[in-house]
């Protein structure tokens, strides 16, 4: 019983500890989908790769999404970079900070610090907030420094914040998103376009993710092979003793 | 062929002891033969030794021990390194591994009373080699060089400073800075790599030397040395150790992997536990992560640290608790005065002691993985502990029964009713 | 123990089946690990084809690129110079280029592309020493039948002006020439050969 317990503790997964308090959408992401991943790389490097690095993702490495050097040269590199070079940028730190309040964070293992589901929610809760110095506030992430890069697809969100009072006199507050001026995007396309980059950026987390649960199969169906040919031989001496 | 070999083997053996080892720990030492689940842990914890070193070594190879390069070099690791991936979940699952595996031993240790005479001294060994074991852990954690790496030894170095008069230079020192930095990234590679390395492998030669000088327990708890057979010597309830626990630890390595495997290609982070989402952002001097927690191996232990109150404005208390909490382990061949060793043949009040030390244990663990918050606070109109956090409370109420499975042990166990030994070892 | 009973060639199957299974899960284990010392990508980055700018390289002088963090040496070899290549055959060790220490294409007369420009990994085969440019022939200290080369400082190790090493020399074979390829005439590529392949 005993065993059991410590068993058991052992792998009850761990909450979201980051994001106490804080409900996050679901981020509808497949890491197998290869047009999905393209599309959001392609969105990551015209978008975000002005300010954030990927300093240690290498720009050949998109042939894990199917991309050739010749696809990723004509459509993804804009800053005369080789192939084999890392996603840098060419933004000043110093500057960065004193523009941002803060240095833009290297985004290459963003999705594993922050989760899909935090990032999915983040990119789309932008809104319109005049006491902020960039004019947006955040429902993921409260006095953001980052501007609403994306608006122009999104559009303009604002916050509605409504108070209600239940039977007991206790106040619940209830906060909604409202888009007041649309983008280029209809709510659902942008809502697609950033599940798209959330791909990308978690398949960005872990290049290797992939390779690893493949190969994870092979060794597991190999071990249990291993695991009945080595109980048979521990039966079979076992035999002298029972 | 065979002619060869054997005049190979006599070469060899006139210039070293390779036979006579052999025999004295494999071909002729002679275990128990009733060795059940538990006694799998200790082969395997050397197995998890073994593979730490090697993909330790290797790591080696690609990781940078400088506070600008380090958390790069990681990542270098995972994706431009070939299978550097591999490599690097192989030992962050190694780690924990390690604690799983080494905890359950160490269970079995008082399910079957193992340290008892005459086996003090590998149990000290082993308790030397958990302490090392906790040493190695803290150091290596600090090396991914991740907000909670660096928050983490921040904090536990800063327990230090809580030393009266020597603490504050104590932690300096440690440091080599005023802060968590460079040099202190620096040596705790050092301790890493090579240092506690070389102490915990002494400390497994000893352990395992003395293991084979007194011979192995077993769950009956009784000496299969006391009914030898008078022509052979051999002891009656002994089989040799190999084939018979080679073939059968073989199994259970096979067993192991497969769960190890399952680990490190499906649940690398294991749900945060085993890689903390914090760690995969770089470690910043000027910004604490919301809640930081030590990696779990560590949470009863830390758990302890916050539920002792501080006395005269100091958290020393919670300090020598933590490590009293810890080196309790090492007094147990002595406070213990039953007349049996093993679990089978304790009576009501061990096994409920065990049981409470037990429960202590695990519910100590999953509070140090929370903030104190997580379970509210007592009612305000309620006497004492009214407006304090619950799980606070309750970490103190565990603690105190953490302890007393220890403090109370030389009488409880004594007066505890046991069960008759039977002469030789059951099934 | 009731060995009496025991099935022997069983045993011996069993043995045999687990040690082969446990012995194929140890190599594919040792595989990654010894991969794992192979060049990463970084380096594999770093090692990539490198373009060279030469419509600068005067005649009869060189510059040092680095490709693979070795010294490759591009020569722009004048008319005197290339027929001095000529005359001294009867004083190398492999003048017919029979180790194959170039690309096929360049397994001419003047061991390039275009006859002047000479393209070489400034490694001396002997013991990996860099050797240092005697491009004048009859140059101090070389004697005044020196055609122009290259000495190698560490052991004495002399080559011509082709990279080919001279009787005599510890180098046992000729320098070698790295594949490479014009992008355009002042434009080199250093790393793929025109013929496509890789180094």
């Amino acid at each position: 019983m005993n065993k059991l317990i410590l068993i058991l503790s052992l792998i009850l997964p761990l909450g979201a500890l980051a994001n106490e308090g804080m409900e996050l959408d679901h981020a509808p992401i497949n890491g197998a989908n290869q047009a999905s991943l393209q599309r959001g790389a392609k969105t990551f490097i015209n978008y975000c790769l002005n300010c954030h690095s990927a300093a240690y993702m290498r720009y050949n490495r998109l042939h894990d999404i199917g991309l050739t050097d010749e696809e990723i040269k004509a459509n993804l590199i804009f800053t005369g970079a080789k192939v084999g070079d890392t996603m840098t940028v060419a933004m000043n730190k110093k500057d960065a900070k004193s523009w941002f309040g803060a240095t833009p964070p290297d985004l290459s293992v963003i999705s594993r610090a922050r989760g899909a589901d935090w990032l999915y929610t983040y990119l789309r809760g932008f809104y319109r907030d005049e006491t902020r110095p960039t004019g947006w506030n955040n429902v993921a992430f409260d006095k953001v420094g980052m501007p609403h890069v994306l608006w122009q697809l999104q559009g303009e969100q604002h916050l509605k914040i409504t108070e209600e009072v239940d039977a007991h006199g206790n106040k619940t507050e209830s906060h909604a998103l409202v888009l007041v001026k649309p983008g280029k995007l209809s709510p659902g396309e942008y809502d697609l376009m950033v599940a798209d980059l959330v791909n990308y950026l978690v398949y960005m987390g872990e290049p290797a993710r992939a390779q690893r649960m493949q190969l994870g199969l092979i060794v597991l169906l190999f071990l249990s092979l291993f695991f009945v040919v080595a109980r048979a031989l521990k039966k079979e001496f076992w035999k002298d003793i029972h | 062929m065979q002619k060869y070999l054997t005049c190979a083997l006599t070469w060899v053996d006139a210039r070293f002891p390779l036979t006579s080892n052999w025999k004295a720990h494999l071909s002729e030492y002679y275990a128990p033969k009733n060795f059940n689940f538990w006694y799998y842990f200790g082969s395997l914890a050397m197995l998890v030794l073994v593979l730490q070193i090697v993909t330790g070594v290797l790591l080696t190879m690609h990781y940078k021990p400088d506070a600008a390069l380090a958390f790069a070099s990681v990542e270098y690791i995972m994706r431009d390194v070939p299978w550097g991936w591999l490599v690097r979940y192989m030992h962050s699952t190694g780690a924990s591994m390690f604690f799983v595996v080494v905890y359950l031993h160490m269970f079995r240790g008082l399910l079957y009373g193992s340290y008892r005479n005459p086996r003090e001294l590998i149990w000290l060994f082993g308790v030397a080699i958990f302490l090392c074991l906790m040493g190695e852990a803290f150091f290596g954690y600090l090396l991914p060089w991740g907000q909670m790496s660096f928050w983490g030894a921040q904090v536990i170095i800063n327990l230090f400073t809580s030393i009266p008069f020597i603490g504050p230079d104590v932690s300096l020192w440690l440091r080599g800075d005023f802060m968590v930095s460079d040099a202190t990234l620096n040596r705790f590679f050092a301790f890493h790599v090579i240092a506690l390395p070389l102490v915990l492998l002494g400390l497994v030669a000893a352990h395992i030397i003395a293991l084979h000088e007194v011979g192995s327990n077993n769950p009956d708890g009784i000496e299969i040395k006391k009914n030898k057979d008078p022509v052979t010597h051999i002891p009656l309830d002994g089989i040799p150790f190999h084939p018979y626990y080679t073939v059968k630890d073989i199994m259970g390595v096979a067993m192991f992997l497969i769960v190890f495997s399952a680990v490190l290609f499906f649940a690398p982070e294991m749900g945060g536990y085993f890689l903390e989402a914090n760690n995969f952002i770089p470690a910043d001097a000027l910004k604490t992560p919301p809640h930081i927690a030590p990696v779990w191996y560590f949470t009863p232990y830390y758990s302890i640290l916050r539920a002792v109150p501080p006395l005269f404005s100091s958290q020393f208390p919670g300090v020598v608790a933590m490590g009293l909490s810890v080196v309790a382990f090492a007094f147990l061949p002595w406070i213990d005065r039953s007349p049996v060793k093993s679990i089978r043949y304790r009576g009501v009040q061990y096994k409920s002691w065990l049981a409470v030390f037990v429960v202590s244990f695990l519910i100590l663990g999953y509070l140090g993985t929370v903030p104190t918050t997580v379970w509210g606070t007592f009612d305000k109109a309620l006497p004492l502990v009214g407006g304090v956090d619950r799980a606070n409370v309750f970490a103190r109420i565990f603690t105190l029964l953490y302890f007393l499975f220890f403090a109370l042990m030389p009488w409880y166990s004594k007066i505890d009713k046991t069960k008759p030994v039977p002469e030789r070892v059951t099934g | 123990m009731a060995n009496q009973d025991v099935d022997q060639s069983k045993r011996r199957f069993l043995i045999a089946a687990t040690t082969a299974v446990g012995g194929v899960a140890t190599a594919a284990v040792a595989v990654p690990f010894v991969l794992s010392m192979l060049p990463s990508e970084r380096a594999k980055a770093a090692g990539a084809p490198v373009e060279v700018d030469i419509g600068k390289v005067e005649a009869g002088s060189m510059i040092v690129v680095e490709w693979r963090s070795k010294p490759v040496w591009i020569i722009n070899r004048t008319q005197a110079m290339l027929d001095q290549l000529t005359k001294i055959d009867d004083k190398l060790t492999d003048p017919k280029l029979d180790v194959p220490q170039q690309p096929d294409y360049a397994r001419n007369a003047t061991r390039s592309i275009k006859p002047g420009l000479m393209v070489l990994v400034g490694i001396c085969t002997h013991l990996g020493c860099s050797p240092t440019s005697k491009l004048q022939s009859g140059e101090e200290g070389m004697g005044s039948d020196w055609p122009g080369g290259f000495f190698c400082p560490c052991h004495g190790s002399r080559f011509d002006l082709a990279g080919r090493v001279f009787k005599g020399s510890p180098a046992p074979i000729n320098l070698q020439v790295p594949p490479y390829k014009y992008l355009s005439d002042s434009r080199l590529l250093i790393g793929v050969g025109q013929d496509g392949k890789e180094a």
